[in-house]
């Protein structure tokens, strides 16, 4: 007997409501199919099951809410038959979000990410402390035993806090709702990089001229909907990049770096109700640039339209930015926990550039790295960055 | 003045003897012998065979007869010889010296002094090794004391002898021989607990034998960085418990160290007095570092292994502390 | 033999012993209306002992008793109202309500209990003989415990200690029979009780316990003979009591045939018929006696009724000395 569980759909899930089951009892499903619809407060998420077998019994009903980690469904191993599985204990309907509009309490997590069962570990003079200066707890990474959040966590929160803090105001509208749970969502997840990651940031002009021409040659004779966008080559450009600093890749979790063994690249998507997701695309590098075109819209279209896959979700093992479109020079991000750096590309714009001893014109884009000091040093960053920058002068290579 | 635990016990019996005549001492080989720890040696000679009485071996007979003599006016300080033996006269102990002035409705105090000596660490195996002074710190109507210094083992009994209620000392069989310097002012209260040593970053509360070995401890932390506080709670009841608390609001953390069983020990109540009074103090969970759930083995390093030792009261702070 | 005594002290034997049974017997009443509660040991039967005994003993002389020890309460001295009040568990009882029925106490009649532990009353008697001894005090320190008790360790100790340091302690035995439900015979080898306790090199004396002339002349030459510094001195009071041990107790241990004969030996009937045969008693005085008793019982019931409970505030009281 398999059981399906909700996963986490991000650093910052606590819990999802089941929109829609997209098997039936006696379905069979595949490894990565996609078996339900699930609400988290960012998205509609496609969730996606990553094993084999054959839907037993559907444990929650559309609409319910139910915390990250519940057994959604139970489903018969291949040999596994109906008459030998008992039937599960059907979970306790979570209340219905509409009657009571706010949960009663903090959810289990741990560590960000894992999760246990039982509450949270958090000492109860770093609770009390909290609520005393006014820090989210939920938002304060642990480092006391197992992960404990302790009194020094609270106050080197605090500590961090005082340099941004916003808080959106609550708003009753419904729709404003939404927009205000996702504010509260991203407010969470960027206030916990905030104070947990030591960021470091580094800046590199990167000289765009050849990437521009090879892409206006590659895109000469393409149909519109098959053009390809300087966005991608940027993607290309930093998994290619990333194959020699698998630092910058991967997750810290635990107090351990994690790395990646491959690059899934989450790209910022901003949303037109306000907002914005970074889901993944997998495997950036080992993609062509046609292909991750292809992957691009598609997932930008998904997004707006709210239909986003569980692992585009869960995966991303870096996150690129580009903020050029909106004609800023250059973007300096905030990490998405659990990963450890995020790259930053700016609008290209014409600047006096010298070339072999010779004052010219040269398009330029900005290329910036925030990175997670715990996992590596100004040092290596530099070394990333030219690689990238070197990665974009040999536009016919990605 | 340095002396030993042995001479400050000694001493502070001479003068309450040489002060008060109401005071007496009585218990099994106090007289002849000197006492089973020496501490009556040359009694006999000094005030005769009255006011040294040494008894037969009736545990029961000569506590429950020094709560009569303590209700007839006297001021009898009873030595059983050691914690082990006492059980032998809990039910006078318990069932009367504790519970006459309430019986009584308050007519009837029992002015007694009872000293035993407690605890293991000698391979005298599981009769005569036990830490039962939390069975004695559970009953209201006595008072109980843990002379962990040679101050309090100089200091105790005055105030003891004061108390018009019983009062039970328990003095660590292995102190006896610690040497130290008397401090000027011996005098002291038997009312609090008292911090041994300055910390922020542990409190390690104790009392009895113990005491060495948490400062022990404590040196080897503090050469690693750590700064424990060392509380001895040298009065196991009524247990001062603001003094625990005050340290808690500093640290934030504790570990408790008794040499008694841990289930159901005085660590167990020092635990729950801790989330009570401090749980919005606490910063991680409180531990214990207590004899292991056997009875006593006779071969050394059994023995050892049984009891809390300095290594484990290491380990317990790091894993509060989280390092 | 003729009562030995003048009227007017006969006359107060069996006022005291009047005044113990109308007492109790209206305790055995007041339990059933819930009145009095825990548990309660009556002494019906056994009156001849405490009378007799205690008024061989001084006012400065110590008395420890057990928890079947109304009866010494009252001829100690103690008011009934003072004793009915504890046994309501009222703030004037006589313990403050704290000890009831098994804990009367009196520390102006030297009364240390009221002890309900068999054979807990014994060390404390030697203690408090030890005091007198070693302050100078003439004082004779009584125990009083049931043959039940003779069976602890604490007896044997007690009388160890007594006689090694000579110690003035009257040991009185008041050997009922039975400990609780167990006849003498099924809980000692050794049932002759004097033996025992003159292994300890103590003088012993063995009396009728159902004759307060018998009691009240043995407790007189033990007394004696403790006060004059001879050491302890252990007496056997024999007797038996009518009612069972406690309320509590279905009496299954023994036959009625046998309580009905030694009813026919009650300390009451039969002193007050000696008296009369004596011509130191009337019908009528016997009734004014009786009648006597009985407004006695009635007014401490009303005092005990009308007492005041202590606030539970106050419940942490009495612990230790202020």
């Amino acid at each position: 007997m398999i059981e399906f569980k909700l996963p986490s759909l991000g650093a910052d899930m606590d819990e999802g409501k089941l929109l829609e089951w997209k098997v039936r009892p006696g379905d069979t499903v595949k490894k990565g199919q996609v078996v339900a619809i699930v609400d988290t407060s960012k998205a509609a998420v496609d969730v996606e099951i990553w094993c084999e077998g054959t839907v037993f019994e559907l444990l929650t009903e559309p609409d319910e809410t139910i915390p990250v980690g519940t057994v959604m469904a139970t489903l018969l191993e291949a040999g596994e038959s109906a008459e030998t599985a008992k039937r599960a204990p059907r979970a306790a309907p979570a209340p219905k979000a509409a009657a009571t509009p706010s949960h009663p309490g903090p959810l289990p997590r741990h560590g960000g990410e894992g999760i246990v069962s039982g509450r949270r570990r958090v000492s109860p003079a770093a609770r009390k402390h909290a609520e005393e200066l006014g820090v989210d707890i939920e938002t304060v990474a642990g480092s006391g035993p197992e992960g404990a959040v302790t009194l020094a966590d609270v106050e080197q929160a605090a500590a961090a806090a005082k340099v941004s803090p916003t808080r959106t105001a609550a708003v009753t509208d419904k729709v404003a709702d939404k927009a205000a749970e996702m504010r509260r969502a991203i407010a969470a997840a960027m206030g916990r990089s905030k104070r947990e990651i030591p960021h470091y940031y580094l800046s590199e002009p990167v000289p765009m001229r050849r990437a521009t021409e090879w892409l206006a040659q590659a895109n000469e004779g393409r149909p519109i909907t098959a053009r390809l966008l300087m966005a991608v080559l940027q993607l290309k450009a930093v998994a290619l990049a990333l194959r020699k600093f698998p630092e910058m890749n991967g997750y810290f979790r635990d107090g351990a770096f994690q790395p990646a063994t491959a690059a899934h690249i989450g790209v910022a998507i901003s949303l037109r109700q306000g907002g914005l997701i970074a889901p993944a695309i997998h495997d950036v590098g080992e993609k062509s640039l046609e292909q991750l075109m292809l992957d691009l819209a598609d997932l930008v279209k998904r997004a707006r339209a709210g239909s986003l896959r569980s692992s585009e979700m869960s995966d991303p093992t870096i996150t690129v930015t580009n903020l050029g479109e909106q004609g800023v020079a250059a973007v300096y991000g905030v990490i998405y926990p659990p990963q450890v750096a995020l790259v930053g590309f700016g609008r290209i714009g014409e600047q006096p550039w010298v070339e072999n001893n010779a004052l010219g014109v040269m398009p330029v884009a900005t290329a910036s790295l925030a990175a997670d000091h715990r996992v590596s040093d100004g040092h290596r960053g530099a070394l990333f960055l030219a690689a990238l920058r070197d990665q974009l002068q040999e536009p016919e290579k990605l | 003045m340095k002396m030993t635990y042995r001479e400050a016990i000694r001493q502070a019996m001479f003068d309450a003897l040489a002060a008060d005549p109401r005071v007496f001492l009585m218990g099994e080989d106090v007289g002849r012998y000197g006492g089973s720890y020496a501490c009556s040696k040359g009694f006999l000679e000094e005030f005769g065979a009255e006011r040294i009485r040494d008894t037969p071996l009736s545990e029961l007979g000569f506590v429950g007869a020094g709560i009569g003599a303590a209700l007839g006016g006297l001021r009898p300080i009873v030595e059983v010889m050691t914690v082990n033996f006492s059980l032998l006269a809990l039910d006078q102990i318990v069932n009367t010296a504790a519970a006459l002035r309430h019986m009584s409705g308050g007519q009837f105090s029992v002015p007694l002094v009872l000293r035993m000596a407690t605890g293991a660490g000698r391979q005298l195996a599981a009769q005569h090794s036990h830490s039962l002074e939390n069975w004695y710190a559970h009953i209201p109507g006595i008072r109980v004391l843990a002379p962990a210094t040679i101050g309090d083992a100089r200091g105790m009994l005055a105030p003891a002898l004061a108390d018009p209620d019983p009062v039970v000392i328990f003095e660590h069989a292995q102190l006896y021989n610690l040497e130290g310097a008397l401090p000027d002012d011996w005098r002291c209260d038997i009312a609090t607990a008292a911090v041994r040593r300055e910390g922020t970053d542990v409190s390690l509360i104790t009392y009895g034998g113990s005491l060495p070995k948490v400062f022990a401890a404590a040196e080897q932390l503090a050469a690693e960085g750590i700064d424990a506080e060392v509380i001895d709670l040298r009065v196991l009841r009524p247990l001062d418990t603001e003094t625990i608390a005050a340290s808690l609001r500093k640290t934030h953390k504790a570990v408790v160290v008794d040499e008694g069983w841990k289930s159901g020990s005085l660590a167990a109540e020092v635990m729950a007095r801790l989330v009570e009074e401090c749980f919005y103090d606490l910063d991680a969970p409180p531990a214990r570092v207590c004899s292991e759930e056997v009875p006593i083995p006779y071969a050394r390093h059994m023995e050892e292994a049984a009891l809390p030792q300095v290594p484990k009261i290491v380990s317990a702070v790091k894993q509060v502390i989280g390092k | 033999m003729t009562v030995p005594y003048d009227k007017p002290f006969a006359q107060k034997l069996l006022f005291d012993m009047l005044r113990i049974r109308r007492m109790e017997e209206k305790c055995a009443e007041l339990y059933g209306a819930q009145k009095i509660r825990g548990f309660l040991h009556l002494y019906i039967g056994e009156e001849a002992c405490a009378v007799g005994a205690l008024h061989a003993l001084a006012p400065e002389d110590n008395i420890v008793a057990t928890y079947r020890e109304h009866g010494h309460a009252l001829v100690r001295g103690l008011s009934m109202n003072a004793i009915m009040a504890e046994m309501f568990g009222k703030a004037s009882g006589c313990s403050g309500g704290r000890g009831g029925s098994m804990h009367l106490f009196d520390a102006q009649t030297r009364l240390y209990g009221g002890n309900a532990i068999v054979g807990g009353g014994l060390p404390l008697a030697v203690g408090l003989a030890l005091a007198d001894r070693m302050l100078g005090r003439p004082a004779v320190t009584a125990c009083f415990f049931g043959e039940g008790a003779m069976a602890e360790g604490a007896f044997h100790e007690s009388m160890n200690l007594a006689a090694l340091w000579r110690l003035p302690v009257l040991f009185c035995c008041e050997n009922n029979l039975y400990a609780m439900g167990t006849a003498l015979a099924r809980s000692e080898a050794q049932t002759d009780l004097c033996a025992k306790a003159a292994s300890y090199a103590v003088p012993t004396l063995k009396a009728d316990g159902m004759d307060v002339v018998a009691v009240h002349e043995a407790a007189k030459l033990a007394a004696q003979h403790v006060r004059d510094g001879l050491g302890p001195f252990f007496l056997e009071l024999q007797t038996y009591r009518f009612r069972a041990h406690s309320m509590f107790d279905p009496e299954l241990y023994r036959d009625k045939a046998e309580v009905e004969a030694w009813k026919t030996r009650g300390p009451l009937h039969t002193f007050s018929a000696r008296l009369k045969a004596e011509g130191k008693l009337t019908e009528e005085e016997f009734l004014a006696f009786d009648a006597q008793a009985n407004a006695e019982v009635q007014a401490s019931v009303d005092f005990a009724e009308a007492a005041e409970w202590e606030p539970v505030e106050d419940l942490l009281k009495d612990v230790y000395t202020p």
